[in-house]
């Protein structure tokens, strides 16, 4: 008997073809029962009868073609897929990185100082609720760029978790360590950095794992409504121009950029993971 | 008493009792430790004896009284006093030897890379754990972690170290190995050592006094009772001494029929008992009428 991940693998390859082939057989274009088509019936699209879900086939024809040629550019509505998705990565991280820069600090804070804690417990309750591209048309207005704009509700929507994770490890690191620290006449900033933040460090984490991957479901709506370049502007895009190939093709690639994301963040996890 | 190295004076402890009112712990603690001295306290649980150690330590605060060490107060947590905690506090994302380097190099800022790291080397290979020195605390045994968090302690050289029960939760082999390595790394370098313990035996194999405290509420240091046997100590043979008899009869006496009720000398002060001089231990333990038993103490003492 193979092992389970053998047994899980050829399980998961049967699933996919049997997918595929329902999929492809079901989007089997049925041929036109009458020979001649008028010229009326020509121009109103009778010869494809109506805009249909392309099969697999066709999408895989179509990403192999795509992913020859990513970084193509052909003016500002034909980019490649690989640049497009650059600039959306682009955009996640930045905003991932600047709200970083303020979670961990202010987490910190909060985490230690339950005076802190209390007073700034009712914003975070009150802001963390709502929906990053609410924050839209207010950053549109404020920083008159709708580049910038897409990066700040990136920025919001990944500060919660990563600001409340930090807050909790923080709080709860073990008083048994602080007392290490203690006893070791350790100064406060060599406490943190030194003890709470590798003792905490695999709750953050988990933070900023849940942070990226919500920056990243967030990027393509926020792109889709400003538009220009990106992954969401690109689907968007597409599906202005039918062509749903490339729609497909684009909702599967956002699937694998956030699952890397999620794997890169989770080998980070396991780098600070420690058992006690 | 003046010139003592470490000097309690009154320390006690109140808690709120949670119904408006308070809880003395302990009340008017006193003693004297003298340098090269190793101390064991025991006592009930409940008594307070973790809070009187922590205070030492400077973790936790008394609510009166004063500590004083080397002519200056106690107040907050200080390198020239290392603690050993009953659960390790090893860091668990540091192997062993960088849990000590951690440690040594917090003492000695100044040191160079090499020096810290020799030195900290040294004190591992002390407690026989050189070969585990890049396991991290997960990967040793409850024993191991503890003479790691030993060799932690005693390679920051401290004045005075604290030990809260650091056996406690070790099987009794364990605890016999790692006993002895405490009595041959205590002979080397005679360091002034506070220990809480609830083993008699331990206590006699490595103490030079022990603190018996009476019960809580408004525990009191009651006595303070001399182990008059020869250094250097060995487990093996160390019940082989008359003296060894005596001194433990005593210490059972006292935990098992008379720490409720006895009380320190009048001025505060631990009264003074060398069980090993005289016969009058064997008296005591059957259970006899309290008054008497206090009287019999202050013979013994006299």
């Amino acid at each position: 008997m193979a092992s389970t991940s053998v047994r899980a693998g050829m399980l998961s390859l049967v699933f996919l073809v049997l997918f595929l082939g329902i999929w492809e057989f079901g989007t089997q274009v049925i041929a036109p029962q009458q020979g001649e088509l008028s010229e009326y019936e020509l121009l109103m699209g009778g010869a494809d009868q109506e805009a249909r879900v392309p099969p697999p086939s066709e999408i895989i024809r179509h990403a192999v073609a795509e992913l020859s040629d990513p970084f193509y550019d052909r003016g500002s509505n034909d980019k490649g897929i690989g640049t497009q998705l650059a600039y959306s990565i682009y955009r996640v991280l930045t905003g991932f990185l600047g709200a970083m820069a303020v979670a961990l600090p202010l987490g910190f804070l909060i985490g230690m100082s339950p005076l802190m804690y209390k007073a700034l417990n009712p914003y975070i309750q009150v802001l963390r609720p709502i929906s990053p591209l609410a924050w839209m048309p207010l950053a549109l207005f404020v920083i008159q760029d709708s580049e910038q704009s897409a990066i700040f509700v990136i920025f919001i929507c990944s500060i919660w978790p990563m600001l409340l994770n930090t807050a909790f490890g923080v709080a709860n690191v073990r008083q048994d360590w602080v007392n290490v620290a203690r006893t070791h006449e350790l100064s406060p900033i060599k406490t943190a950095v030194t003890v709470i933040l590798p003792a905490a460090a695999p709750t953050i984490l988990t933070g900023m794992r849940i942070s990226i991957g919500i920056a990243w479901l967030v990027i393509v709506a926020a792109e889709m409504l400003v538009g220009g370049t990106g992954i969401g502007y690109y689907v968007w895009n597409e599906w202005n121009n039918l062509d749903l190939a490339s729609v497909i093709f684009s909702i599967l690639m956002i699937g694998v950029v956030g699952m890397l994301l999620d794997l890169a963040l989770g080998k980070a996890q396991k780098l600070v993971e420690y058992k006690e | 008493m003046s010139k003592s190295f470490l000097e309690v004076d009154g320390l006690s402890k109140v808690y709120p009792d949670g119904q408006g009112g308070d809880l003395t712990v302990f009340e008017d603690i006193r003693f004297a430790l003298q340098k090269g001295e190793f101390v064991c306290i025991i006592g009930h649980s409940g008594c307070g004896k973790s809070t009187i150690l922590n205070v030492l330590a400077g973790l936790d605060e008394s609510s009166s009284g004063n500590v004083v060490m080397n002519g200056k107060e106690v107040k907050g947590p200080g390198l020239e006093r290392g603690v050993v905690f009953q659960n390790y506090s090893l860091l668990p994302w540091k192997t062993a030897l960088n849990n000590i380097i951690f440690a040594v190099k917090a003492r000695w800022p100044s040191w160079s890379k090499d020096k810290v790291r020799e030195h900290s080397e040294r004190y591992l290979k002390m407690v026989g754990l050189d070969h585990a020195m890049d396991r991290k605390p997960s990967q040793l045994s409850g024993g191991m972690r503890q003479r790691v968090s030993i060799a932690r302690a005693f390679a920051t050289q401290p004045e005075l170290l604290l030990l809260d029960e650091p056996f406690g939760a070790l099987d009794a082999l364990t605890r016999g190995v790692i006993q002895d390595e405490l009595v041959k790394i205590w002979e080397e370098t005679r360091q002034t050592v506070f220990m809480i313990t609830h083993d008699v035996d331990e206590a006699i194999l490595l103490s030079d006094r022990i603190f018996l405290m009476s019960n809580g509420p408004n525990a009191r240091i009651a006595e303070s009772v001399r182990v008059n046997l020869p250094h250097p100590r060995s487990r093996a043979t160390i019940f082989q001494n008359p003296a060894h008899q005596k001194i433990r009869h005593y210490l059972v006496d006292f935990l098992v029929n008379r720490s409720g009720s006895a009380q320190p000398d009048e001025d505060g002060t631990p009264k003074v008992i060398d069980p090993s001089d005289g016969d009058a231990v064997p008296q005591r333990v059957a259970a006899e009428p309290e008054a008497e038993t206090e009287t019999t103490a202050k013979a013994v003492n006299a």
